[in-house]
């Protein structure tokens, strides 16, 4: 077992909404009306449904309610345990999936202000990350302005799978709002369902969807990169978080090959993709899609050529690890320190912000 | 424009040019738009003029994302009697087969029945196309053998099709599309399956294909290349599928064949898999074995587009953890990203793995003696 250090980064955890009605406090008369009027009653994913066995490890399910949704947990199971210094919150209540881009923005709205005061208000080991409706631009970006002054929000939160690639120009100006306010952008494993959750259409099982996570992944990094986000914004970072990393060094012989060969279709596509994805892509710890010998994983790390890629996450609480085997085995303390502790310090600014509240 | 070329060792490279090889995917072309009217019925001359192939996407001329040169096809493959690339068996044996000393060439046509949403006329194309193959290319040349493309769409007419080929020498797979209107695990496709194990034909999956959905899970991109590159994202998805389905469980002697979406993914989608199966088998309790045991027994990959990391060792290691006996090497004649058969395969592989992965794999896979 690779044993962790103590001050590292965890960069993805997950608090949990127990119930819409959670979020009362945070919504305005209108909505609150809505809700309670109509009967809405919760926003779950089939992403991620609350009683499969990867929305939450054994041993870290509680008694009652959604995994996740006690801070007491958290800090016992995950913060404590691996003697993280700082978490970031990236909550994955089903807000992206409404239609309404109304009704997305006033969820929107309430969930951010609900992390900030069920969460991070009380335990200064936590960040958050921006949840915006991106049905509607124009709203998403005001959502980003909205809560950008409180410096413990580290960055924006969108889905693998929405409405359209996310390097379609339509979203640039999120894109340029987080570039500005010192936020990446994490995009989570998860789809909005407006589109099959293949790119070859419906599966019949939940074990499908969670494996296809790792094919939508690639074809964002794909849309991000050729249609030119970097080009643009070669400030931005870009977090994918719960993607899976071990299928990147492939992914990146098949791009770089077809790019030095239609490049001509993309003429803002100045450097090699392995360069942008140097420069402005990171990717969560977990989950390690390696077997479990070290000698394996040291090879696929060598064929990633690069070892500031990687960032500390235990993806708590869904269940990719048992006991305290957060890191794989076979790394070395020189690339444990990296992980946990450099690369995200380098990948997050607002790390480093000593005055977090406005 | 600029293009950074890199160097590539030759190494032993040089000397393989002139063993004989196995081509499995070659993509045959119709000289003339009316070529195939001589084996469709006389209804369906008329339908074609009228109506068009009405087929699951939009375009009624043109690929939805126009390919970076016609008919994404070599500018010297053109036939000097006219046509597009790849329409003429005597050009192709004088630029292709003879030069390259092409053992057995595996024919895969694209413009075919599947993708049209008219399950009617995709069976009579498809049909058309068999017969076409055996007439045009196939009698004319032992060395190519043809695939039996079906109505992938109808499994009851796919199924027929390949029971009437069943024994004919001049076929030696089945070929089925990465992108179809569902996963292609699913159900439908199943008499599929079952008749191409009953036939002891293998099943090729080229990519491409439309199904109606978009070509990636958040919707359709912008740019050829990202069609290109998707490819393997497809054939991922299409893969985890038929595993997940219980495919192999259901057919045990099934062999299937990943055509030209890449192989260096493989490893990892397996990783993947068997990972997942860890925590969620209890929702697919069909599955007996590990899905990457599925893979290993019953997945075939060709080369190209040859995965083409900067160090060598990383090819060999990912090839390592797929098998040398699972490739199968293709040029993809006359595509524009054709693999040149004697740079494809770096210095520094033994005599063994270089026989198989340009010959022996093929022919012991499509039982060619």
């Amino acid at each position: 077992m690779t044993s962790p250090i103590a001050g590292g980064v965890d960069c993805d955890l997950h608090p949990a909404v127990p119930h819409l009605t959670s979020l009362l406090p945070y919504l305005n008369d209108y909505w609150r009306d809505q809700v309670t009027t109509r009967g809405m009653t919760d926003l779950i994913s089939q992403s991620y449904p609350t009683n499969s066995p990867i929305a939450s490890r054994p041993d870290w399910r509680p008694a009652q309610g959604k995994p996740g949704s006690s801070l007491a947990d958290m800090q016992r199971q995950a913060l404590d345990r691996f003697g993280t210094a700082t978490g970031i919150c990236n909550p994955l209540y089903g807000v992206q999936m409404v239609f309404s881009e109304d009704m997305a923005d006033a969820f929107c709205r309430a969930l951010n202000d609900w992390l900030v005061k069920e969460w991070l208000d009380k335990d200064d080991r936590l960040r958050g990350s921006i949840v915006i409706p991106v049905q509607s631009i124009e709203k998403a970006v005001a959502e980003i302005e909205r809560c950008a002054p409180d410096k413990r929000f580290v960055q924006v939160l969108m889905l693998v799978m929405g409405d359209m690639p996310l390097g379609k120009r339509h979203y640039w100006p999120i894109y340029a709002a987080a570039e500005r306010l010192g936020l990446p952008i994490g995009i989570h494993a998860g789809s909005a369902y407006h589109n099959p959750p293949t790119s070859v259409g419906w599966g019949s099982y939940h074990i499908e969807d969670y494996v296809a996570q790792a094919q939508a992944f690639q074809t964002q990094l794909t849309s991000l990169i050729v249609e030119g986000v970097f080009a643009r914004h070669p400030n931005l970072k870009m977090v994918m978080l719960e993607s899976g990393f071990t299928w990147l060094p492939p992914f990146l012989w098949r791009l770089h090959k077809f790019w030095r060969g239609v490049r001509m279709e993309t003429p803002w596509v100045d450097r090699a993709p392995l360069e942008i994805v140097r420069s402005n892509i990171r990717f969560s710890l977990q989950p390690v899609d390696a077997p479990p010998d070290g000698d394996t994983l040291n090879r696929l790390f060598d064929h990633m050529q690069s070892d500031e890629l990687i960032l500390f996450s235990t993806d708590y609480p869904h269940w990719q690890f048992d006991g305290d085997e957060v890191l794989p085995k076979g790394l070395s303390q020189d690339l444990v320190r990296k992980i946990m502790i450099d690369n995200p310090h380098a990948t997050y600014p607002r790390l480093q912000v000593k005055e977090t509240t406005p | 424009m600029n293009i950074q070329i890199r160097e590539r060792p030759d190494g032993a490279a040089s000397t393989s040019v002139k063993t004989a090889i196995a081509d499995c995917d070659i993509h045959p072309a119709r000289a003339t738009k009316d070529e195939l009217h001589p084996y469709l019925a006389k209804r369906w001359h008329s339908h074609l003029e009228t109506f068009g192939v009405h087929p699951y996407q939009g375009m009624m001329e043109g690929p939805p994302y126009p390919k970076a040169q016609p008919n994404a096809s070599r500018r010297d493959a053109y036939p000097p009697e006219g046509g597009p690339q790849g329409s003429s068996l005597s050009f192709m044996q004088k630029q292709h087969l003879d030069p390259n000393n092409v053992a057995l060439g595996v024919l895969n046509p694209l413009n075919t029945g599947q993708g049209i949403r008219n399950q009617d006329l995709a069976g009579a194309i498809c049909a058309a196309v068999n017969d076409w193959q055996i007439e045009k290319w196939t009698s004319k040349d032992s060395r190519l053998k043809g695939s039996v493309v079906v109505a992938n769409e109808d499994g009851v007419s796919a199924a027929a099709e390949i029971r009437r080929r069943a024994g004919d020498s001049n076929f030696v797979q089945v070929l089925l599309l990465s992108r179809n209107v569902e996963p292609l695990g699913q159900r439908r496709y199943w008499p599929i399956y079952e008749a191409a194990q009953e036939v002891g034909l293998p099943i090729g999956v080229h990519a491409f294909g439309f199904g109606g959905n978009p070509i990636t899970a958040s919707g359709w991109p912008s740019y050829y290349i990202e069609e290109m590159v998707g490819h393997s994202q497809c054939q991922q998805t299409a893969l985890a599928s038929l595993v997940l389905e219980g495919v192999f469980e259901r057919f045990p002697k099934l062999k299937m064949v990943m055509v030209e979406a890449g192989f260096g993914w493989a490893p990892s989608l397996a990783w993947r898999l068997d990972k997942v199966f860890a925590r969620l088998h209890a929702e697919v309790p069909h599955l007996k074995r590990k899905p990457s045991e599925y893979i290993r027994d019953h997945i075939w990959w060709t080369t190209q587009p040859m995965e083409d990391p900067e160090s060598r060792d990383h090819l060999f290691q990912t090839i390592e953890w797929i098998g040398w006996d699972k490739l199968l090497f293709a040029t993809d004649y006359p595509h524009w990203d054709y693999d040149e058969p004697s740079r494809v395969l770096p210095a520094g592989v033994s005599d063994a793995n270089r026989k198989a992965f340009y010959l022996d794999n093929a022919k012991q896979l499509y039982g060619i003696a």
